[in-house]
């Protein structure tokens, strides 16, 4: 105890030491440290921060040092989050590579793999992005069919992804590929990782209902790739990637999905129905205001419960229950602050109508992909429903 | 917030679930039933012997002193097997009130068993604490009550009821002997088999506990520790309806398939069960914020009776209809479950109550 709590006053006072003022403030769309090859420091402030946290190895604290984490345990990285929680700092930087392909380097990478690329990931050197869907394979992720075949010392692959974030402006991919496309579906695939400049990789930005995304389409023709950029044994990557979809929906319900509400559920049914002491005048939306607003708060209290006490399914059932808990909770709470707003929630821009309530129609929109990305809710449903409830499937 | 139990709590969780499932199974509650019984005096007895009525009063007055998480704890564990227990209105919102009135000498003989004790708030269809009528006067050298109270958990079994009445000073909360002069019961046959009277007074002579005015500011903590002792309750009672739904649905077989391989069965399985997680965190967050003294613990309560009884709602339906015809049946406990769950919902405030109530704390 007296050790956490020495750890808990060095922490605090490097903070307040190191901390740079601009990221103790909330954190504009504009200003997120995504890192990377081709990172734009619209503040200053936000690299040094990367950069500071990164020396201390805090960006991933609990990882080893060699892999530039702190090798904290899970009591001192909990101080370190209350103490940046405590502060309101901003991240120091987000990156698929920190809590989806770091994790699973870990456990299934070479020791080469692991000293190449974690590092880079800590310090938000490379910018990653993930090459999972394809056209023909979104909840059936299994059935893909990009090609990936042996050519010397590189492997060469074909195909074309969907739904890669962010891929007109991430450093590298981690993919699924199909090496044997002979063997049972589940066997064939394997995991590999590739640089985005390299010949062959081209990328186009994907529109959605909301507008502007960051989705994009990914075309791979002949790429190569060096033979010793596969994680994981030739045929064996779906074990990999099972194990990176469960650290992404865990992390996706933890985190909960991007806010940019714009206004919040409570203040929309104010100012669409106004009523005397900042009462909801509408009563009907009143009390369903008040519905969601609970089921948020229950939402809320799972998620810290269960990081203390778990009912007793499998880790990746509870990933699968809090993930898709917080889609529909997202998609609910969306929908009804809009049809608060009424007519001032049903601009799509322009003027007359108040940014905020723009915003907020267009995270209501986006926020339809949360049930599909990242496993739709009925996949999900099946997880929890097999490996949490023990029900058997259909012989 | 910690949510883990602490040993002691945890033991007291272990030996809850014991108690009830060994001296007050499913089958003991039935069996009172049949036999037109609607109290069961003799498990009140082994239950306070156990110490169960003490859990939420101080050990300086012979309880335990496990607060809202040792009742909560109880009540889950009380609901799993229908126990028709008195526990919220004797155990846990009775010694709320005596302690907060200044009446701690009473406590003694709650924890022991020996005094049952009803309370007597609600006068209409719907949970009012606000719309009380009954008038309470000075009369003939002490206070006397006249009006109506509907639907009094224990009504007629109760050794004491607690009161409120409409004192010329402001809501009043009163002690009334069922003996006392001017005093009826009449006893209700309830959806869920257990004892509930109408009880009305015409003159009825009462003793003021608190002072005169002072019944809203009583009632409210201790009403919110019966809500999130209703709360785990109801927890219990869906946590306890659900394993056997899913019990049934990995033994049943129809078109030669055990019926839980079905993708529609198996995806309100899988939906039912992250309600009932969300509902066990927010049972759990009101108990302890209330143990706390939270700011907040009013409205952790009204999410957590809301919130439980909307959980126990959809189990208790999607328990009968995935059992199907023999959900129907009185000879399943399923049946059980839901009419103990309908009753629960509705005491000391239903869902629109607490929706309202969540909102007004919440401040909109």
């Amino acid at each position: 105890m007296a050790d956490i709590d020495s750890f808990r006053a060095e922490t605090r006072a490097w903070l307040e030491a190191n901390a740079p003022a601009s990221i103790r403030t909330p954190q504009p769309e504009g200003e997120v440290a995504w890192g990377g090859r081709r990172a734009e420091w619209a503040n200053p402030e936000s690299k040094l921060w990367l950069e500071r946290m990164a020396a201390k190895g805090w960006t991933v604290p609990t990882w080893a040092p060699e892999y530039g984490g702190a090798g904290l345990g899970a009591a001192e990285a909990a101080v370190l989050a209350e103490e940046l929680k405590r502060i309101g700092a901003r991240p120091a930087h987000l990156n698929f590579g920190i809590w989806m392909l770091g994790p699973v380097l870990q456990k299934y990478g070479t020791e080469d793999q692991k000293r190449r690329f974690l590092p880079p990931i800590a310090r938000g050197e490379i910018r990653w992005c993930q090459g999972y869907s394809e056209p023909g394979s979104g909840s059936d992720l299994a059935s893909l069919r990009t090609s990936c075949v042996a050519d010397g010392d590189h492997w060469v692959i074909n195909g074309q992804k969907v739904w890669t974030s962010y891929a007109d402006q991430a450093d590298w991919m981690f993919c699924l590929v199909r090496t044997d496309a002979a063997a049972p579906k589940h066997e064939g695939i394997s995991f590999i990782l590739f640089d985005m400049d390299t010949r062959g990789v081209e990328t186009r930005p994907i529109p959605l209902i909301s507008g502007a995304s960051p989705f994009c389409e990914t075309f791979l023709t002949d790429v190569r790739v060096p033979i010793d950029q596969m994680v994981g044994a030739p045929g064996k990557g779906w074990e990999i990637a099972k194990a990176l979809l469960a650290h992404e929906r865990a992390n996706i319900s933890a985190e909960g999905f991007a806010r940019g509400d714009g206004i919040g559920l409570i203040e929309a049914a104010r100012h669409g129905a106004p009523g005397p002491g900042g009462r909801i005048g509408d009563p009907n939306l009143r009390l369903r205001v008040a519905e969601q607003a609970m089921a948020q708060q229950s939402f809320g209290l799972t998620l810290r419960h269960l990081q203390q006490e778990r009912p007793p399914y499998q880790a990746d059932a509870l990933a699968s229950m809090a993930k898709s808990a917080a889609a529909e909770l997202n998609k609910a709470r969306l929908e009804l602050t809009v049809e608060a707003l009424g007519v001032d929630g049903l601009g799509w821009d322009g003027p007359g109508f108040a940014p905020a309530g723009l915003q907020a129609t267009r995270t209501m929109l986006r926020s339809k992909g949360n049930s599909i990305e990242g496993g739709t809710t009925e996949i999900n449903l099946n997880v929890l429903a097999k490996r949490g409830l023990g029900l058997r499937d259909h012989q | 917030m910690s949510f883990i139990l602490t040993e002691e709590q945890a033991l007291l969780a272990e030996t809850a679930r014991d108690f009830f499932g060994t001296q007050a199974p499913v089958s003991r509650m039935r069996a009172m039933r049949d036999a037109g019984a609607r109290f069961d005096r003799d498990l009140w007895r082994v239950t306070a012997d156990l110490g169960l009525a003490g859990v939420a009063i101080d050990e300086a007055h012979g309880g335990s002193a496990f607060g809202q998480v040792g009742v909560g704890a109880t009540m889950e564990a009380a609901g799993t097997t229908l126990a028709a227990t008195p526990l919220v209105g004797t155990a846990v919102i009775a010694p709320a009130i005596l302690a907060a009135a200044g009446r701690a000498d009473l406590l003694g003989a709650v924890a022991t068993g020996e005094h049952l004790y009803a309370i007597a708030v609600d006068e209409g269809a719907h949970h009012a604490p606000g719309a009380i009528t009954t008038r309470a006067e000075v009369a003939g050298g002490g206070w006397r009550l006249t009006g109506a109270k509907r639907f009094v958990p224990e009504g007629d079994v109760a050794d004491v009821l607690i009161v409120a009445a409409r004192a010329p000073g402001g809501i009043s909360l009163f002690l009334v002997t069922p003996d006392a002069e001017g005093l009826t019961r009449t006893p209700l046959n309830a959806l869920d088999s257990r004892a509930y009277a109408d009880v009305a007074f015409d003159g009825t002579p009462a003793e003021l506990i608190g002072g005169e005015g002072a019944g809203a500011d009583l009632l409210e903590p201790a009403l919110d520790a019966g809500r999130v002792a209703l709360a785990a309750e109801m927890l219990g009672i869906a946590e306890a309806a659900f394993a056997m739904t899913l019990d049934y649905l990995k033994t049943r077989q129809q078109f030669g398939q055990l019926i839980g391989s079905f993708q529609a069965l198996q995806h309100r399985a899988a939906l039912m069960a992250t309600d009932l997680q969300l509902t066990r965190s927010a049972v759990r967050a009101a108990a302890i914020a209330l143990d706390a003294r939270a700011n907040d613990a009013a409205q952790l309560a009204s999410l957590a009776k809301a919130r439980a009884g909307a959980s126990v709602h959809k189990v208790t339906n999607e328990a009968i209809q995935m059992h199907g015809g023999i959900g129907m049946t009185d000879a399943s406990d399923v049946g059980l479950f839901l009419k103990r769950a309908r009753v629960a919902e509705q005491q000391l405030g239903g869902h629109g109550f607490h929706l309202d109530r969540y909102a007004t704390l919440g401040g909109f």
